[in-house]
């Protein structure tokens, strides 16, 4: 059994007592990488001779007995969309070609002084937008359990890169469903925090309101670990909690005794496909078996989600995006090759305009115009504000459920993994992509998706777990629970 | 409140983005779409209902007013499409 | 004297209306969202960080002090503090604001509905009172240079003073000409000064005033009003009372010719051209206005309870307004003296009150702040707090004048050297050969003056007092440490009982 199948926890272990090296393990990783990265191109940039470097260093230092970090010699993936000092991040966007933050992200921080070894940036969704990873700049990537299907995304680099075993731990960010829609597709565990479980930091913002980042990986204890390192204040994040961090990694194996459940009746409408409707009711069978109680429970605004999303989201997007303007940073057009059609406008007008156009692709114009126009004027109160007003309705529907049972179990997606190109023309069915997982987002509360079956054609299915706010300790206890019962976790692509 | 073609090119002047001919055309499409779509909160009666901007029911985060390190003047114009010595360099402003 | 109305030479009678938006530079060491230093004039783009340059990723902080700060500032102005306020963000490209959005308040700011009262050392706005709309915090812009010397259409982008905390206090439409709006803006720089919570230097723009000015014309139709035009760049405070007397001429003519009113058209912006002394229109984009305010989402409110509210009340200390009573009502100072002493600021008034009380004479203690202080002051450009002399150092120096041993003017030689060379007041007089004469050594020299000069006592004695200043010039000529007045008085006497 090759050292790369075996969890981060088991391999922390290893390395611990000297049975491994990190370099030994490094190097497994980037041969692999080196094997098969040309078919999924799960990373836009490698690290390979600074995570050896890095790696190396662990070793001497624990060999002259240092104290060392949590993660001491692991390899982990990041997103590209967490700032990294002096490694080019680009969001997958033409608009940041080229640019080199001079600063970290908290997680990023945190990850360096947990001694991981930082071995590339995955590919992304540009800006996080999409729920395939085809909006990237840079290359599609492939889902490795069939390389014509997309990855899901917008972390679908991250999913891709732990399903084809290219690393052990991977940061994502999910903004509508970014960590748990890929996690799903892929056949791995993606946990979405609960907002301000961890730092933003660093991390280039979507819509600020409902980004959070969180950790990808092989199976659910790996996912405590990372989650232990991520987690916690910061006071360079208004809006991080200063909320107890759980002893997730102590208490991951420990089984919950009376669980409630709860099944949302309006989760297994027309739209879910079969085989994923079967696994999940699969797995609610299977936590029964384990003790738990069923509750059906109602979110009469579920299902505005998306409605509800679709404003929120792209009205933080048009304010955030604002600063990639070809002034301070990344790309600017040459104004002599610049669309002349409007000479009335300024040079600095057009310098602006024709940057942003080249910059930016269509999705990313789309959601930018899509949060302008809601806020101008005389649109503000019927978009914007009756989108905040649903989505306390949203949090209400959260709030009343959780007083009636510990965790929500439900479906990831309504479909597997889809061919690449299949919904790029309809941004609408694109969209639905995230049916399940935006009112999370909205909300505020934490969810996970662990692995619970795999279609007949070979592809995996996840199923969702969410919990109230700050209980992600919960969450990945009842995760485990589920993952000690089956071996779908241990399921990994041919290719 | 349908949307319509001259529209989506005030909203691409305010957005700052050069959108050609088609681009107008399929974003008027799009757009119009979308903007369905999300009409059926309309339904939602949100009369009595306090918008929710924040889910974290957190308020005064505060710092200190303690001077921290700069960054020197060299990374703050390392990014930059266009300077000089001392600035970055932008089209002029009127 | 609410609405003075000006009656144009053959016109029609119209009133002026004048509001001020004032953008004020909060003293705190760091920015309104990073801990970047807020120093003034340092070298471009040495005083940024991840957050004020607006990197991808980085995030904003509120500063307490520059919160604080601008509480305190709201109370004194008698603004009601909003238990819970919030931020947010007003969207707009421009190329010193390198976000693209400026973090600042718009529905619920920190503080609404305050006001001051003008004053006139001739009372000529009889304390009239200017209400304030609101106060907010907010963050400033960087600089933007248009680069002449590389002759191309270029400008150069400093971001040094981005993030830097502002407090924008907008007034009520108020005021009724130029003079009471320069009147506002002077009372406020000295509350601004007088709380310590700004430099308020117009110069170095951490005090910057736009001015909202329409003209209220009665017609035979009724009142119209003119379209409003809001002046910017406005350096000085003359500039701002010439600002808006050229812009209250020119919306008459040209209301005389286009009849235009309010309505008629977007509110304008005119540049002040401090050196043709004329408004000038500015370049406006038609979707200018369209700011697509939201609530900051990387920002919390915050909620403030009555207990802080009280608590900063009680930081507030002395304002202009209390301390003007205080000189005129208990020190009995004249208008000008009392307008003097506190124009000067909080220190210059806590010296006065000092020396006030050390020699316990208001009125000495004024003349003498009115004028060797100020004088040597503004020679030497320093501040009181710079000043060599202690208020207890000049009160013994204004003893000797109480005293009769020394006179006013000797007072100001035995001065001079106290500032030159930082002695007490009494080694000064004893290293000029200054001293007190015995008071039976003057009788005896007086007594000898009136024996030895017949025909001036003749000319007292028929009706000419002014004739005994001979007697005092002889009486210097033999003792310099004479005093005159004493000379005058004695010799006067002795004349009387001849
Ligand atoms: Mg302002
Ligand atoms: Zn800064």
């Amino acid at each position: 059994m090759s050292i790369i199948s075996k969890s981060a926890t088991q391999q922390r272990e290893m390395l611990r007592t000297g049975e491994l090296t990190s370099v030994e393990l490094t190097t497994a990783y980037l041969e692999q990488i080196k094997s098969r990265e040309s078919a999924v191109k799960a990373f836009v940039h490698l690290d390979e001779q600074q995570a050896l470097d890095a790696a190396q260093q662990i070793d001497t230092r624990r060999a002259a007995g240092e104290p060392l970090g949590d993660l001491a010699g692991i390899p982990v993936a990041v997103k590209d969309n967490l700032c990294s000092e002096g490694v080019p991040t680009t969001c997958a966007s033409k608009i940041l070609s080229g640019f080199i933050p001079p600063y970290d992200a908290t997680v990023v921080a945190k990850l360096k002084t947990a001694d991981a070894i930082l071995i590339g940036r995955t590919n992304m969704d540009e800006f996080a937008m999409g729920s395939s990873t085809e909006n990237s700049s840079i290359q599609v990537t492939s889902n490795p359990w069939n390389l014509q299907c997309i990855p899901g995304g917008s972390s679908g680099g991250s999913a891709a890169c732990i399903a084809a075993g290219f690393a052990p731990l991977a940061l994502g960010s999910d903004t509508g469903g970014s960590i748990r829609q890929p996690a799903a597709l892929c056949g791995i565990v993606g946990l979405k925090p609960s907002y301000g479980r961890v730092s933003r930091y660093g991390l280039v913002a979507f819509a600020s309101s409902l980004d959070q980042i969180g950790p990808m990986t092989g199976n659910v204890e790996d996912a405590a670990l990372l989650l232990q390192v991520l987690a916690g204040h910061d006071s360079h994040d208004s809006t991080s909690a200063d909320v107890t961090v759980d002893g997730y990694v102590e208490n991951v194996t420990q089984p919950l005794s009376g669980l409630t459940l709860g099944v949302v009746d309006e989760h297994y409408g027309d739209g879910l496909e079969a085989e994923i409707k079967s696994s999940v009711e699969e797995a609610i069978r299977v936590y029964e078996s384990l003790g738990a109680t069923i509750k059906h429970i109602e979110m009469p605004h579920a299902s505005y989600g998306i409605a509800t999303y679709y404003i929120i989201a792209p009205c933080e997007a048009s304010s955030n995006l604002a600063r990639f303007d070809g002034a301070h940073y990344g790309h600017r057009a040459d104004p002599s090759t610049s669309d002349q059609t409007s000479t009335s406008e300024d040079a600095l007008t057009r310098m602006y305009r024709s940057s942003r156009a080249a910059g930016f692709g269509d999705e990313v114009k789309r959601r930018i115009m899509l949060g302008t126009y809601a806020l101008s004027e005389g649109y503000y109160d019927a978009f914007y504000l009756k989108a905040l007003k649903v989505r306390r309705l949203i949090r209400q529907d959260y709030d009343n459920a959780f007083k009636d049972v510990d965790l929500l179990i439900g479906p990831v997606t309504a479909c597997s993994a889809f061919k690449q190109g299949e919904k790029t023309a309809d941004p609408m069915a694109m969209y639905m992509e995230d049916l399940f997982t935006v009112t999370a987002n909205l909300a505020g509360v934490a969810g996970i998706s662990i692995p619970c079956g795999l279609t007949d054609a070979g592809l995996p299915i996840g199923v969702q777990l969410q919990s109230a706010p700050f209980q992600e300790d919960k969450l990945l206890r009842a995760a485990y629970m589920f993952q000690h019962a089956t071996d779908w976790h241990q399921r990994r692509p041919e290719f | 409140m349908a949307l319509t073609r001259d529209d989506v090119e005030k909203v691409s002047l305010l957005a700052r983005l050069q959108l050609t001919d088609d681009e107008l055309n399929s974003m008027t499409e799009h757009l119009s779409q979308i903007i369905q779509y999300v009409h059926q909160l309309d339904e939602i009666n949100t009369d009595d209902v306090a918008p929710l901007a924040h889910t974290l029911d957190i308020t005064n985060v505060l710092a200190d007013d303690v001077v921290a390190d700069c960054l020197s003047r060299e990374a703050a114009l390392q990014n930059a499409p266009q300077r000089d010595e001392e600035c970055f360099r932008v089209p002029a402003v009127l | 004297m609410s609405s003075p109305e000006t009656q144009p030479m053959g016109g029609t009678p119209y009133a002026v209306v004048v509001g001020l938006e004032v953008h004020v530079q909060l003293k705190t060491n760091t920015k309104l969202f990073c801990r970047c230093p807020t120093t003034f004039g340092q070298p471009p783009n040495t005083q940024t960080c991840p957050v004020c340059l607006g990197l991808p990723g980085s995030l904003p902080v509120m500063n307490r002090h520059a919160f604080e700060l601008s509480m305190k500032t709201a109370l004194a102005l008698n603004c009601t503090i909003p238990y819970f306020t919030k931020w947010d963000r007003k969207n707009y490209f421009y190329p010193d604001l390198p976000k693209g959005y400026q973090t600042s308040q718009f529905d619920l700011p920190m503080s609404e509905h305050g006001h001051l009262n003008i004053f006139s050392e001739n009372d000529e706005f009889a304390d009239k009172q200017i209400r304030i709309l609101r106060a907010h915090l907010e963050e400033d812009a960087g600089k933007s240079m248009h680069d002449e010397a590389a002759g191309v259409a270029d400008s150069r982008i400093d971001l040094n003073r981005t993030g830097t905390p502002l407090l924008e206090i907008v007034s009520e439409p108020d005021m009724r000409s130029a003079a009471e709006a320069k009147a506002y803006l002077q009372e406020l720089r000295l509350i601004l000064l007088y709380l310590g919570v700004s430099d308020c230097n117009m110069q170095e723009g951490s005090l910057r005033c736009d001015a909202n000015v329409n003209l209220h014309i009665d017609t035979p139709a009724g009142t119209i009003a003119t379209p409003i035009v809001e002046i910017k760049n406005m350096n000085s405070f003359r500039a701002v009372q010439r600002g808006i007397e050229f812009e209250v001429g020119r919306q008459y003519t040209l209301w005389q010719k286009d009849k235009q009113v309010l309505g008629d058209m977007p509110k304008q912006t005119r540049g002040w051209d401090e050196g043709a002394q004329v408004t000038r229109a500015q370049r406006e984009k038609e979707e200018s206005s369209d700011y697509r305010y939201f609530p900051c989402p990387d920002l919390v409110p915050v909620v403030v309870t009555d207990e802080e509210i009280q608590a900063m009340q009680q930081q507030i200390g002395t304002l202009p307004a209390s301390l003007r009573k205080q000189l005129l009502d208990d020190h009995q100072l004249t208008a000008h003296t009392s307008a003097v002493i506190v124009n000067q600021g909080l220190g210059f008034a806590d010296y006065f009150l000092a020396l006030a009380t050390a020699i316990d004479d208001s009125r000495l203690a004024g003349n003498w702040m009115q004028g060797e202080v100020l004088r040597i002051l503004n020679e030497q450009e320093q501040t009181i707090q710079q000043f060599k002399l202690s208020a207890a150092e000049l009160g013994e120096l204004l003893k000797f004048i109480q005293s009769g041993d020394l006179d006013n003017s000797k007072a100001k030689d035995v001065f001079a050297v106290m500032i030159e060379s930082g002695q007490s007041a009494a080694d000064v007089m004893a290293e000029l050969g200054i001293e007190k004469v015995d008071s039976s050594q003057l009788e005896e020299l007086c007594q000898r003056l009136v024996d030895n000069n017949p025909k001036i006592v003749a000319d007292v004695q028929s009706g000419n007092p002014k004739a005994v200043g001979a007697l005092i010039g002889q009486a210097r000529k033999e003792n310099s440490n004479v005093d005159p007045g004493q000379v005058r008085q004695i010799c006067l006497a002795l004349i009387e009982k001849l």
